[in-house]
């Protein structure tokens, strides 16, 4: 019964929804701005958390190499914040073309002068580098740990590339955003930092439901089933193919929003995004947090990374002994991850520990014939 | 070969790195009829299913399906043609329930886009009640497939078979494990089945065979040994040499 949900009374899932919301509209007040800034970037990269959990929680795909969608998503708005902040700078490019002696703007800067292309473009173009790369590999029946190299060698694939091209996208130094504009106002100030919040807040929430409503029904039952027993499903009449090139092209959307997000609340994007620990870690989040639970993946995200920095900051340095611990307590211990176990037998087992008792499930009737056998 | 065949089986030859899995195998059935092929182990019973269903392709020679070929053809349009199949052991979801193992059969079409868009029909919703009445899960509808005893999961799978609809049902050892009075029911709903469905039914079980009361195919060395009734195939020389054993002199 691993994957039994817990029913919650109405009134505690309202109450929790209100607290919920209110505390996103007070965090804002009450935290300092660094604090408030740490927080919107861990709750941006919940986002690519829940992608994870879709393919690798649902559908057993799992996936290394999560950091090229999320960096595409990043140089998306980069690209679209440096070009229409580049007006005062030589030929209207952005600043770091001179360095390189480049004149003209390379032919695909051009799209990104448009918002509305960037907005799409910051989850579509993730999901069709996924959906393409995901084709071609499910089309092939690589799965299981041949499909995990794979998707980390595109990763340094990727990640070689966009080190390597200064002239196109300033290579190893990234993209800066926090000193461009948006809306007449510096992408790296505090108010701005404010709305991405909120922005951050609202777009957790909402891919929360979409991917709930993703794997709720018939769809989400195929995606457990290629999980468990994929020739089944295929005997069965359904092509696992193409299920599992949508879900993985939804998991790379959803991974280009994070990314998005990540990057104008953290000033910066660069091919940091696609080295090989960040797309594991990414992987950690969703174990430790729960896999097939969704909630776990945001919970797991928000609360790693900000142990990471609180530990970070009183003992600078430890931070990987701590998680690599965390990752090994959680595969021999937990295997469910900390939601999946609080959901299962997990905490009546542990009071059982302690000497309490813990009811025995039974048939009623079986219990009546006990007491029948008794009386003979 | 004839207008009636449902499928017909010509010169199946399978080699797995120079091993015959199947040889020259020739196999056809009629319409609506119920088979049962046994064969010692190694015979190349499982690997006949195998090239049916479109897991292993045939080294040599053709499967014909309702007038179509299947050589060639990906697993999952096999079975969207009406070739639907039960494995050895049973395989059903076990993180589902029942219901949501029933769904993921009788949903038509199995397109991604139907799935996640609309809810299921009514008329599927009855087609599930009336399987779960069939094979006696009505009680276990809401419970994961996982918690079911060994009997109940063969039985639902068979309910999944069904579920499919498919025009040609290969059931693999669909006894095994099970007592004698839930072999005998699934004797009578396969037996049921035929006639309006071909049933093809692998198994070793011969008191249940026997009661399938249909035409036998032999399988040994990857081909077809000698077809018959039971009692045919009993008194058949090359049939006891192989597989029923010599009487002790």
């Amino acid at each position: 019964m691993s994957f039994s949900k817990i029913k919650f009374d109405k009134k505690i899932v309202l109450s929790f929804w209100i607290i919920l919301i209110a505390l996103i509209i007070a965090a804002p007040t009450l935290l300092p701005v660094f604090r408030l800034n740490l927080l919107g970037r861990y709750l941006s990269l919940s986002i690519v958390a829940l992608g994870v959990d879709l393919i690798w929680g649902y559908t057993g795909l799992l996936s290394l190499g999560q950091g090229i969608f999320f960096a595409l998503g990043g140089y998306c708005a980069a690209m679209y914040l440096q070009i229409t902040s580049s007006s005062e700078f030589p030929n209207n490019i952005p600043e770091f073309f001179a360095l390189y002696g480049v004149e003209k703007l390379p032919f695909f800067w051009e799209p990104f002068r448009s918002p509305v292309f960037t907005f799409f473009a910051i989850w579509i173009i993730p999901a069709l580098v996924a959906g393409l790369i995901g084709f071609l590999v499910f089309r092939n029946r690589i799965k299981g740990v041949y499909f995990s190299i794979l998707t980390q060698a595109s990763l340094l694939v990727f990640f070689n590339f966009f080190n390597g091209q200064q002239k196109l996208i300033n290579g190893t130094n990234g993209l800066k955003t926090d000193v461009t504009e948006l809306f007449g106002q510096m992408v790296g100030s505090e108010s701005m930092q404010r709305l991405f919040f909120w922005v951050t807040a609202i777009l957790v929430i909402a891919s929360w439901f979409f991917a709930k409503w993703v794997v709720k029904g018939r769809f989400g039952n195929i995606l457990i089933g290629i999980r468990d027993d994929e020739p089944r499903v295929r005997f069965t009449g359904y092509n696992p193919v193409i299920f599992k090139t949508i879900i993985f092209s939804i998991a790379g959307g959803l991974a280009g929003i994070s990314g998005a997000l990540y990057t104008v609340q953290s000033g910066i994007v660069s091919p940091q995004f696609m080295t090989v620990p960040f797309s594991i870690e990414m992987v950690i989040w969703v174990a430790v947090g729960g896999r097939g639970t969704l909630l776990g993946a945001i919970l797991g995200a928000v609360f790693i990374n900000y142990a990471k920095s609180l530990v970070s900051e009183a003992l600078p340095a430890s931070w990987m002994f701590i998680q690599g611990g965390l990752f090994i307590l959680v595969v021999t211990a937990l295997p469910e991850g900390v939601l999946g176990w609080m959901q299962g037998d997990g905490p009546r087992n542990l009071l059982q520990r302690f000497g309490l008792k813990r009811k025995i499930e039974t048939y009623p009737s079986l219990e009546v014939n006990n007491k029948e056998g008794n009386n003979e | 070969m004839n207008n009636n065949d449902l499928l017909n089986l010509i010169d199946i030859t399978v080699s797995f790195e120079g091993f015959l899995a199947l040889n020259k195998l020739n196999l056809n059935l009629e319409k609506g009829e119920l088979r049962a092929v046994i064969g010692p182990n190694g015979a190349g019973k499982t690997t006949f299913l195998d090239v049916i269903t479109g897991k292993v392709k045939p080294t040599k020679g053709e499967v014909i399906f309702k007038g179509k070929s299947l050589v060639g053809r990906k697993e999952h349009k096999i079975a969207r043609l009406g070739v639907g199949r039960k494995f050895q052991s049973p395989r059903i979801f076990e993180n589902l329930t029942v219901k949501e193992n029933l769904e993921i059969s009788v949903t038509t079409p199995k397109s991604p886009l139907n799935l996640i868009n609309k809810s299921i029909k009514g008329e599927q919703l009855n087609e599930i009640e009336r399987l779960l009445k069939i094979v006696n899960l009505a009680q276990k509808v809401d419970s994961k497939a996982g918690s079911l005893s060994h009997g109940q999961k063969q039985w639902l799978e068979i309910a999944m078979l069904v579920g499919q609809k498919p025009d040609l049902m290969l059931v693999d050892e669909p006894v095994a494990g099970l007592t004698d009075e839930e072999t005998d029911l699934t004797a009578d709903l396969l037996k049921s089945l035929s006639g309006e469905n071909t049933v093809v039914v692998i198994d070793h079980d011969m008191e249940f065979i026997r009661r399938l009361d249909s035409n036998v195919s032999v399988l040994n060395q990857g081909t077809v040994l000698c077809e018959g009734t039971m009692e045919t195939i009993q008194k058949d020389k090359k049939v006891i040499d192989v597989y029923l054993g010599r009487p002790e002199d």
